[in-house]
């Protein structure tokens, strides 16, 4: 996961390089046309079985019933309940996993200590971990048999099969997505702009605020995107700790699921469908980000020619 | 040396050093250290017997094949059609290009439990993939072929965003020479071109394997779940969960969070010889 969430960072150092060269025809192929076509045609083939199809599928059968039955299951009180817990557990993560980030990729771009490669690899740690591992884990520390668990229950105090324990599932499912994303970014930027705001006088946070914070923006945005899909959309580990109680403890996923084996597919689809819908949107807000970056390189490296 | 004094003076400069470290490492230890260690140390409640008898029996180790062998089928075709796909996407113009690139990773954005109930609707006997199949005697859902679609389906941005920037890399001139050297395509394809992108190729795979083994959303629906056939490890922990046999549950869960390490090192070591190859 990791690998490739580096990797649209090394795309646009790529593309900064190519676009300093001249720029080269895409078409200039050596393999004959015929397996310029047929190669296309294996790849959009299957791309259509397995992205297309399953995406049209969703909203099709959300929709068998006629917009008045989606409306009615989007609106029934238990999907709501659900849509309410799902912003609510995202609204807490994403940010905990922002703050997180920053002061994460602050420690490792900007300064050298021994363990910093070991570090980076514990950030890591959540993406290699399976979802029901990371919900078996808080059933460890606070289930009934776990080790904070009687003291939780002398104090009536619920955090396995309530609110608290679905947040600390999907703090963890999603713990390095933000960090991941700004530490190979802050590292290309360097600390030069920080050293001249800090010479001149500004105070640490002034520098972070007018400083840093301009120049990650679009990487902590793309970052909290990714971070927030994943949050909204997290089903193993929460359905280890949620307790499946109906308004109380399902989220949306968890409400699919539930639907789904009552047999009761629109509804579960109509649910589905608003799930499919945050993540295109996520993907067109990824889409356009990549796009900005893209921009503000080659902007940057056009600056730089002109100089030259 | 240059290097290292600007490094050293930049320590004394930019402050926040131990206040975003402590932070890091307070943060990343409240929540994943200290709760992962529950799993090892949970376990060394068990005899080593016990341990063994827990993590081999037979239904785990049905559950073992089916998680490791379907996550590696799903692999391979991942780096068979996913370099497909990075190759189109690099290499070639077409319309609706984009759109095509942006939804390659919809396998990333979408939840789990919506790819499941979606790949089970149309492999289902009356879905609109499964219909055709059933014609010619082919049942997907509800058998392990259910769950090698979807652990396909979650692997294939892998493959091909791993892939992708290798090739966009690819010095386009030692192709030229060695076609105007007299090279066939095939001959620039399998010296030029394949040696190059083999290290991603592998990378891709072992992420998408390793992502695959521990998958639970997409294949539980999917899969039918009978014991001893279809019948994923992710899901035998669940069970030994709602059977509140918890330190069975943890027992199995770290020979998997051991898999999952071991993979986590072969694809540091992967990516290292990657870098190499490209001489960076």
């Amino acid at each position: 996961m990791s690998a490739v969430l580096d990797n649209h960072l090394k795309d646009k150092t790529a593309a900064a390089r190519q676009i300093s060269q001249t720029p080269r025809k895409a078409t200039n192929t050596l393999e004959p046309g015929w397996v310029r076509y047929a190669l296309i045609a294996v790849a959009l083939v299957f791309l259509t079985l397995f992205l297309f199809v399953p995406l049209v599928a969703v909203f099709t059968e959300a929709l068998k019933k006629g917009w008045d039955t989606y409306r009615e299951s989007v609106l029934d009180p238990d999907a709501l309940s659900a849509i309410r817990l799902t912003f609510i557990a995202a609204g807490i993560a994403v940010p905990l996993n922002l703050v997180f980030g920053v002061a994460a990729a602050w420690t490792i771009a900007k300064f050298e200590f021994p363990g910093k490669s070991l570090l980076l690899s514990l950030i890591d740690l959540p993406f290699s971990v399976s979802p029901v591992i990371a919900g078996l884990i808080y059933v460890l520390l606070f289930g009934s048999q776990g080790w904070f668990g009687p003291w939780l229950m002398d104090h009536d105090i619920k955090i396995l099969f309530a609110v608290p324990g679905i947040v600390l599932a999907t703090v963890f499912i999603t713990f390095p997505f933000v960090a991941r994303e700004l530490i190979p970014l802050m590292q290309a930027q360097g600390s030069e702009e920080e050293e001249a705001a800090l010479v001149l006088g500004a105070s640490g946070w002034k520098t972070f605020f007018k400083v840093t914070l301009p120049n990650i923006k679009w990487g902590l945005l793309y970052g909290v995107i990714l971070c927030n899909a994943r949050a909204m959309g997290e089903f193993g580990a929460v359905s280890v700790v949620s307790g499946h109680i109906r308004g109380e403890t399902n989220t949306m996923p968890l409400q699919v699921e539930i639907l789904y084996n009552e047999y009761n597919f629109t509804a579960a689809f109509a649910i589905a469908s608003l799930l499919a819908l945050l993540a295109l949107v996520t993907l067109a807000v990824k889409t356009f980000i990549e796009w900005r970056m893209h921009q503000a390189q080659k902007a940057s490296v056009q600056d730089h020619t002109t100089e030259q | 040396m240059s290097t290292l004094l600007s490094r050293s003076s930049a320590n004394r400069v930019i402050p926040g050093f131990g206040l975003s470290l402590g932070f890091t490492i307070f943060y990343l230890a409240l929540l994943v250290l200290i709760p992962l260690s529950a799993i090892f140390l949970k376990t060394f409640t068990m005899s080593w017997d016990a341990f063994v008898s827990a993590v081999t029996s037979p239904r785990v180790m049905a559950s073992y094949r089916l998680s490791f062998g379907a996550a590696l089928i799903g692999a391979a075709i991942n780096v068979v059609f996913g370099g497909i796909v990075a190759w189109v996407l690099v290499r070639y113009q077409f319309p609706g290009k984009r759109i095509v690139d942006a939804l390659v990773d919809l396998p990333f954005a979408l939840p789990t439990a919506v790819a499941g109930i979606t790949l089970t609707s149309l492999y289902s006997a009356n879905g609109w993939i499964g219909k055709y199949l059933e014609q010619v005697g082919i049942k997907v859902a509800f058998t392990p072929l259910g769950v090698v679609i979807a652990l396909t389906f979650i692997g294939l941005p892998f493959v091909v965003r791993t892939v992708q920037p290798v090739l966009e890399d690819a010095e386009r001139e030692l192709e030229e020479a060695a076609a105007s050297l007299g090279a066939s395509p095939w001959q620039t394809f399998s010296r030029v071109i394949l040696p190059s992108v083999v290290p991603a190729l592998l990378t891709g795979f072992a992420l998408a394997f390793a992502r695959a083994t521990g998958e639970y959303g997409s294949v539980i629906f999917i899969a039918g779940n009978m014991p001893m056939v279809s019948e994923i490890t992710p899901l035998f922990i669940i069970t030994k969960l709602e059977q509140y046999d918890y330190t069975g549950a943890t027992a199995i869960a770290v020979v998997m969070l051991l898999v999952s390490f071991l993979l986590l090192l072969a694809i540091n070591l992967l990516q290292a010889w990657a870098r190499k190859r490209a001489g960076k």
